[in-house]
């Protein structure tokens, strides 16, 4: 009978095969998935991870996306990261996104029109700001009262899409809009828009700062006390406490930083792509950079590399979209699968399989 | 600001439509939980029981076989969940979350055809004589089939969990799966067993959105209906009569702020909107501020995998 043997040790091995059994599991599934959908499997999957490279009319655009996209999944991962390796489960980063869309734009929106370089880092130290507020209400309420992070800060993304409407509604709705809910373009003044800094693959300067923050949450993780004690409190909170780990600290740390950095990923997202706030500039970077962070193995280096990937998803999934028609949802569930198909290959990394005779 | 237009029994009526799907979604979460896993795939089943359930509605005609569709899609997306925490031991909060995020997706693009379609209509079970008293008739006695099964769902599964054999073995196996174990029970499947039926719970919940609440399909309708059912859960302390208390506490204030943002009271739709989430947030507060209490409710075993060494 074929059963699961504990390891003694976790396979280093299998901590980096996994990634990538899950994403071939993942193409064999989606191609069936298309291939229901009466497409012909083999060219989807090429559309979605060839294509943005190598087709000759869209390739250019395509590539230049790569980084517009992930560039925030990055970021955004990269804080959630730390924060699940320490047990906390801040799954509202999606709200944080947009709060710190609102509370940088909003303070663009202020000084506006504001001539100089002083603005936009203002701006983006607003929104980390606003997105690290945001995450601190489950915090504080885990650390104060012991209420469940996951279900506060989940609540707090719906609260936060309606403060997004009640504002592109209300006070900062264009006072030149002909009543459109949208705020002013930041991308049509300068001094708000943010600056491209390599065209053809779309390298903004968020992305610039998302590079930053990966190699400082590198160090940090791997080579200071306070890295150690959010990945000593994750893996043994008990053993944390007597080592004289104050856990409410860590909960506030790593909660502020995966909020500060989702803001900044939001303020980034209306400062360049989006180009001003509007009810639909959330496309869900915040729910995907979930997914990113567990295919990364919850590490800065391995985030990037799944943040790129998964960037290259909804480029393709675009391309299959506008070649075959394939509706945009399906990229979603695409996602999905691999998440899903990555949390069970994982069981080799702790456990084997051996034959064993049925003793009774 | 004219109040009269809230009629108090009109609004009892919607409220109790508008708890429904939470309530069917947490009584199956609760005896989830009480085995001992915490699935936080909630939201992800209920939609495709949203889809499942009018999707099969409109193609048969029946609404009854649109609900049983959509319990065995919430059923089939649960069992997924249980193969993945019982078997390959992974982690029940991605786990769920991965069931969530693929929900939602898989929803969309299975919905792709049935947006703006009406579906057929669920009937209503009005109690002779009863449902014609005043007040009282509309409240209690001229509803939908489904919110009297919601109420004795709740009914037997408090009977199931206190007063049967059954309940005391799943309570163990939620309270310490080890010593469940070595008296013989079978961990795994008691909890798979406990897996399904939330599922079919929560498909079920999702097709009374699509086919009773709303009535119409529409991407991401469930809008957190699933994470709040999860806080209800919470907030009942894991006590089956409580949940009703939660869910049309829930109920009554969608409805209530539905109702002033229809007579616009001069406060923007989307703050209003925003309530039903911030009250949930309250309650979550209230109920965990007293740790010795939350502690000695929650099953002890929550959220922990078991993996029989021998």
């Amino acid at each position: 009978m074929l059963r699961l043997e504990p390891r003694r040790q976790p396979s280093k091995t299998m901590r980096w095969l996994t990634p990538i059994l899950a994403v071939a599991i993942t193409m064999v599934m989606g191609g069936v998935l298309f291939a229901a959908m009466g497409q012909n499997p083999f060219a989807a999957i090429k559309i979605i991870f060839l294509d943005p490279f190598f087709h000759e009319t869209f390739g250019p655009y395509s590539r230049s996306q790569l980084l517009v996209k992930a560039g925030p999944l990055i970021l955004i991962a990269t804080g959630l990261s730390i924060g699940f390796r320490a047990g906390v489960w801040n799954i509202g980063a999606e709200g944080q996104f947009v709060m710190g869309a609102i509370a940088g734009g909003a303070v663009g929106l202020a000084l506006y029109p504001a001539d100089g370089i002083w603005v936009l880092p203002l701006m983006t130290i607003a929104g980390a700001l606003g997105g690290m507020a945001w995450a601190m209400i489950p915090a504080f309420l885990k650390i104060k009262f012991n209420t469940n992070e996951i279900l506060v800060s989940l609540m707090l993304v719906y609260v936060a899409y309606n403060f997004l409407a009640a504002m592109v509604t209300g006070p900062l709705k264009s006072p030149d809009g002909f009543g459109f809910p949208e705020s002013r373009s930041f991308t049509a003044v300068d001094s708000t828009s943010l600056p491209m800094v390599y065209e053809p693959l779309g390298m903004h300067a968020g992305v610039l700062v998302a590079i930053g923050v990966v190699i400082a949450a590198y160090v940090m993780m791997e080579r200071h006390l306070l890295g150690f004690q959010i990945r000593l409190t994750g893996e043994s909170p008990r053993a944390a406490r007597f080592a004289g780990v104050n856990p409410a600290l860590i909960v506030a740390v790593t909660l502020g930083i995966s909020g500060a950095l989702a803001g900044m990923a939001g303020l980034f997202e209306v400062t360049g792509p989006a180009g001003k706030l509007t009810t639909n500039f959330p496309v869900g970077y915040g729910f995907t950079a979930i997914i990113v962070a567990f295919l990364g193995r919850l590490n800065p280096i391995g985030i990037v590399l799944a943040g790129l990937l998964m960037a290259l998803t909804y480029i393709g999934g675009e391309l299959a979209q506008l070649s075959l028609g394939i509706p945009a949802a399906a990229i979603n569930v695409f996602q999905g699968m691999m998440l899903f198909f990555l949390l069970a290959v994982d069981v080799f990394v702790n456990y084997r399989l051996v034959w064993k005779k049925e003793v009774k | 600001m004219d109040f009269s237009a809230l009629n108090p029994v009109s609004l009892m009526v919607s409220l109790m439509i508008a708890a429904t799907p939470i309530l069917l979604a947490a009584i199956g979460e609760l005896v989830v939980e009480k085995s001992g896993v915490l699935n936080l795939g909630v939201e992800g089943m209920m939609i495709i029981g949203a889809i499942a359930g009018f999707a099969i509605s409109v193609e048969t005609g029946n609404p009854w076989v649109g609900m049983l569709a959509a319990m065995v899609a919430g059923a089939v997306l649960a069992l997924i969940f249980g193969f993945m925490t019982q078997y390959l031991m992974s982690n029940q909060v991605a786990t769920g979350l991965a069931l969530t995020l693929f929900g939602l997706g898989m929803a969309a693009l299975l919905g792709q055809s049935y947006g703006g379609m009406k579906p057929p209509r669920t009937p209503r079970l009005d109690i002779p004589v009863l449902s014609d008293l005043p007040v009282v008739g509309p409240i209690l006695f001229s509803h939908d089939v489904m919110i009297y099964m919601s109420i004795a769902l709740v009914a037997g599964v408090w009977y199931f969990l206190n007063r049967t054999r059954g309940g005391l073995v799943l309570r163990a196996v939620g309270e310490n799966h080890d010593a469940a174990h070595s008296l013989g029970y079978n961990v795994v499947m008691i909890r798979l067993a406990a897996i399904a039926f939330g599922g079919a719970c929560a498909g079920l919940g999702g097709a009374y959105l699509s086919l009773v609440r709303v009535p119409q399909w529409t991407e991401g309708m469930t809008a957190g209906a699933g994470w709040i059912a999860l806080a209800i859960v919470v907030f009942a302390s894991w006590k089956p009569w409580r949940l009703i208390l939660g869910a049309y506490l829930f109920g009554g204030v969608t409805i209530l702020q539905l109702n002033l943002q229809a007579m616009g009271i001069g406060i923007s739709a989307a703050y209003l909107s925003m309530t039903p989430y911030l009250i949930t947030i309250i309650v979550m507060v209230i109920i965990s501020a007293d740790r010795r209490r939350a502690s000695m409710n929650a099953p002890a075993s929550l959220g922990r995998n078991f993996h029989a060494s021998h």
